[in-house]
């Protein structure tokens, strides 16, 4: 037994879900009680998609526990294949069915059915969402795929199949067509992109191409190890997210499908390089980041951070254990201990500890990040509304390193801003909690009452406004309005904290410039 | 407009046909309460003790996961414990006993039953007696079920108040007792227009705070502020206390009915309910005038979510002069709502239950103006053009009393006046 507040991963079922969706022509029959339906608002809502996730849910209930809900399941099957005539059905059972032991897959295969019907064998009460995706693509491609034909072999341009992007997925649609580009620059044909908007067809053909490529290897490795065993097509997994690590993707795929990469890798259009190296972003040297998410894009992020941002990875981490080693030798590479974990409180306790100046993590990360006043930009799932922008703004290849370098940037403070930081950082009005100028007016929000039992600043826990007694004179109005905008609030609150304190009913420019003293100390 | 409509009703619930369905619920499960009960009752924490799903579920529940440590948490079974590996009771006082250690501020414990809990027969009341003796006085332990397999979205929220029942101290004090989560602002001004009616003794059932549980006895009179707390009456009713039969406290007819009925109970002239609630009723309707010209003739077609669908059209319908298309609930209690379906136009489609992919032939083939749905239809929905409301924002908007009647209303009228502004 686990105590879980926040979950990085839903259940092996949601994985098998997030394939079935991704794809077309596909229907997938999950036994479940009522409530499981939560999970198609994750698609509906968080995603904005515009179609139901094609499952159907037996919704059994006690009373037919001591009844037949084999027979619930198998209508389930039947109504389902009428009415939404899918040309392939996978069948499975979520975490209450697999206690109730009905065997989906064989109560579906009694049915008949003329198309073919995939049993999902997912063990909610040890695996979790990532792990359901892959397992699930897996059987598709290991049912549905054929080997290639080989008569044209020759005759064809290089092609590969592009594996892994999935429905829910952080970026997967954008990634998929940056990619593509990438690939058609390169002469190399895109044979099926999978599961992301294929058919069963289209999965059927997936041996025709030449090799793999293995975009999301939480989700598609299993499949691409299975694909190079039985049809020897190579994969790659090298994940292209950076301008260092695109490089590497572009040469390796070149050479695999025996074309020149030199056409692509010499008219780099990232201008991430130049950003970077550009004197404005000098006061990026350094900076302290803590970096935690899947393990693809947490990897991916913390060697952008050490290579192409001069940041100083502070700490890495993944909720992914399938990829635990591979996090650790990174992070023995980067001289950091590696987290591997999937509680939040863990997470969180680390971060505190760090005290990093920026987070790279999940929402769960950027929620950590906003308690604890550290910036933060998200780069992996679990996933919000916001992390699917209407703007194009892949992670992966060229135009997602431009995508990276504008988003880690902005939550930081601007360059010269940081710059008048450091004039005045013996200033009680200026330190490092100050909100960059670009952003709003977030650091004066109070504190959220069901936060208040966790450390917090205490000067931001007063009040922010005068109450009844305290009151402000002419020229104290007019000091106060002389401190900048962005810590004037904060000069107001300890003022008025100080005043408090001391029973002083008339705020005066004397009382700001003893507070000032006071906590200038 | 008939204000007459909602008086008291005596025979009623005779036969109105009601389609009756199974099959696919886009509904939630009970657990989903938790994400406002927690909020209500600020000293309690709610422990699901489920799987990875009921976890999740929970999280996407609550929508934004903006809360640092809510007081709410599931306790994951996992394969040990499944296999026997470790007894589950032991698990299950460990985690509770380091939960405790961590938030002392904890006064009342809920055990939540989730749908693996209750197939495996892990017995959560027993776990609740065991753990309130080891715990007591500074924390009690409670249980009740949020299970898919016994409940239905808002039957959480009953389960929960059924558990709190058993807790309220024996008390032969005349008072009334408000049943059902409100919004704190509709509280505050139900309390208010109780003390102006008259009535002083009322309370309020979730409590703000675990220690403020009302008494209980023969002299309580209950009123439900809520549609789907049938089994919080049947809990309160072996307690000795009396529902005072009304409709809900929805509209301005409803909640001038629910009152009066109060009133009545308790001995007070109707005028004197009148004349306390004249200017709001009149505010009211002022203010729903607007909204009835923009929603007048409208047809609305409800889903089944929250069981508060019977109560909303007949608010609609009579109210705002929208016409009804179809009102699914999932529950249909006949009793409670006896006041409620008398109100309802006649020859109003009735459902109870969901067989969710015919639900959706009906509703297409009526291709009503707004459809009110739950959060996994809305959006494929509007892709295909029809205007959709979301149910759960129905719950989590205060909609009760004279001054929340416009908002309501502005609730069905948004989607819509969205939808002609668009352009693109």
């Amino acid at each position: 037994m686990q105590l879980t507040v926040w979950t990085y991963e839903g259940p092996p079922h949601v994985g098998a879900m997030r394939v079935a969706t991704a794809m077309r022509d596909v229907h997938y029959v999950l036994h479940a009680p009522q409530g499981d339906t939560y999970a198609d608002l994750l698609f509906t809502m968080i995603e904005r998609r515009d179609r139901r996730p094609p499952v159907t849910y037996t919704t059994f209930q006690a009373r037919d526990l001591g009844a037949d809900t084999a027979q619930l399941f198998q209508d389930a099957v039947s109504d389902a294949y009428e009415r939404f005539q899918p040309k392939a059905m996978l069948v499975g059972a979520s975490c209450t069915a697999e206690l109730i032991q009905d065997d989906p897959g064989g109560l579906a295969e009694a049915l008949a059915l003329p198309i073919p019907v995939i049993p999902l064998e997912l063990p909610s009460y040890q695996r979790k969402e990532n792990w359901g995706a892959a397992e699930t693509f897996y059987y598709v491609v290991r049912t549905l795929a054929k080997p290639r034909d080989d008569d044209d072999r020759d005759s064809r341009s290089p092609s590969c199949n592009l594996l892994g992007p999935t429905a829910l997925g952080f970026r997967h649609r954008d990634d998929v067509q940056e990619i593509q580009t990438l690939l058609t620059q390169l002469g190399i044909e895109v044979n099926v992109v999978a599961p992301w908007n294929a058919t069963p067809d289209d999965i059927a053909r997936l041996g025709d191409a030449d090799f793999n490529i293995c975009l999301y290897p939480e989700i598609a490795e299993t499949a691409a190890r299975w694909l190079k065993r039985t049809y020897k097509q190579p994969y790659i997994d090298t994940v292209p997210i950076g301008v260092t690590a695109t490089n590497r993707f572009v040469s390796e795929v070149a050479e695999l499908a025996g074309v020149d990469p030199l056409p692509v890798l010499n008219t780099i259009n990232s201008r991430l390089p130049w950003y970077s190296r550009s004197i404005d972003s000098t006061y990026l040297t350094d900076k302290r980041v803590f970096v935690f998410g899947d393990a693809s894009h947490a990897m991916a992020a913390a060697r952008m951070c050490k290579h192409e941002f001069g940041f100083d990875v502070v700490g890495i981490g993944t909720y992914s254990r399938e990829y635990a080693r591979k996090v650790r030798v990174l992070a023995e590479e980067l001289g950091v201990d590696a987290l591997i974990t999937d509680d939040y409180l863990e997470v969180e306790a680390r971060v505190q500890e760090l005290q990093p100046e920026m987070v790279l993590g999940t929402q769960m990360e950027r929620h950590i990040a906003k308690r604890l006043g550290i910036a933060c930009a998200v780069i992996s799932a679990p996933t919000h509304v916001q992390d699917y922008p209407a703007a194009y703004s892949p992670q992966m290849g060229y135009e997602g390193a431009n995508v990276l370098f504008d988003t880690w940037v902005h939550p930081l403070m601007m360059g010269l801003e940081e710059h008048l930081l450091g004039m005045f950082s013996e200033d009680f009005e200026f330190h490092n909690d100050a909100t960059p100028s670009h952003l709003g007016g977030g650091a004066t929000s109070k504190p959220d009452p069901a936060e208040q039992h966790l450390p917090v600043d205490p000067s931001s826990a007063a009040p922010a406004s005068v109450d009844g007694q305290l009151s402000w004179s002419a020229d104290a109005e007019k000091t106060l309005s002389r401190i900048p905008f962005f810590v004037r609030g904060k000069a107001r609150r300890n003022t008025e904290t100080f005043a408090r304190e001391r029973g002083i009913q008339t705020i005066t420019s004397e009382t700001l410039y003893d507070a000032k003293a006071h906590f200038g100390k | 407009m008939n204000s007459s409509s909602l008086a008291r009703s005596t025979s009623s619930a005779e036969a109105r046909p009601v389609i009756r369905e199974r099959g696919q619920r886009e509904v939630f499960c009970g657990l989903t309460g938790i994400v406002w009960l927690h909020r209500k009752i600020q000293d309690a924490f709610f422990l699901v003790v489920g799987s990875r799903t009921c976890a999740h579920l929970i999280q996407s529940a609550a929508g934004v996961m903006i809360f640092a440590e809510p007081r709410f948490a599931t306790a994951i079974i996992g394969e040990r414990d499944l296999a026997g590996l470790a007894d589950l009771n032991d698990e299950l006082d460990r985690e509770v006993g380091k939960l405790l250690a961590r938030r002392p501020d904890i006064k009342l414990l809920f055990l939540v039953g989730s749908c693996p809990s209750e197939v495996i027969k892990l017995d959560l009341g027993r776990a609740a007696e065991r753990l309130s003796k080891h715990h007591m006085p500074a924390v009690r332990v409670l249980n009740f079920s949020g299970s898919g397999i016994e409940t239905t979205f808002t039957q959480g929220e009953d389960a929960c108040l059924a558990s709190l029942v058993p807790e309220m101290t024996e008390s032969d004090e005349r008072r009334l007792l408000v049943v059902g989560a409100l919004a704190d602002i509709v509280e505050d001004q139900f309390r208010g227009l109780f003390a102006e009616i008259g009535i002083d003794a009322v309370d309020f059932l979730p409590p703000q705070h675990a220690a403020d549980l009302a008494t209980v006895g023969p002299n309580t009179r209950y009123l439900l502020a809520q549609p789907f707390l049938g089994d919080t009456a049947h809990a309160l009713e072996e307690r000795g206390a009396v529902r005072i039969d009304a409709p809900f406290p929805i509209g301005v007819q409803g909640t001038t009915a629910w009152f009066k009925a109060a009133a009545a109970e308790f001995g007070i002239a109707e005028a004197q309910v009148d004349l306390v609630t004249e200017t709001r009723r009149a505010r009211a309707a002022g203010a729903l005038e607007r909204y009835r010209e923009e929603l007048g003739g409208k047809r609305i077609f409800l889903f089944p979510d929250s069981q508060l669908e019977v109560p909303l059209a007949r608010f609609v319908a009579n109210e705002l002069d929208m016409q009804l298309a179809e009102v699914g609930t999932p529950y249909l209690h006949k009793q409670h709502l006896a006041a409620e379906l008398e109100a309802l136009p006649e020859n109003t489609r009735l459902s109870e239950g969901q067989d969710v992919e015919r639900q959706l032939d009906r509703a297409r083939e009526d291709e009503p103006d707004i459809i009110v749905c739950g959060l996994g239809l809305a959006n494929p929905l509007e892709a295909e053009g029809y205007t959709t409301k979301w149910s759960i924002e129905l719950l989590f908007t205060p909609i009760h009393g004279y001054e929340q009647a416009a908002d309501c209303a502005e609730l069905f009228a948004r989607p819509l006046r969205r939808k002609r502004r668009l352009e693109v």
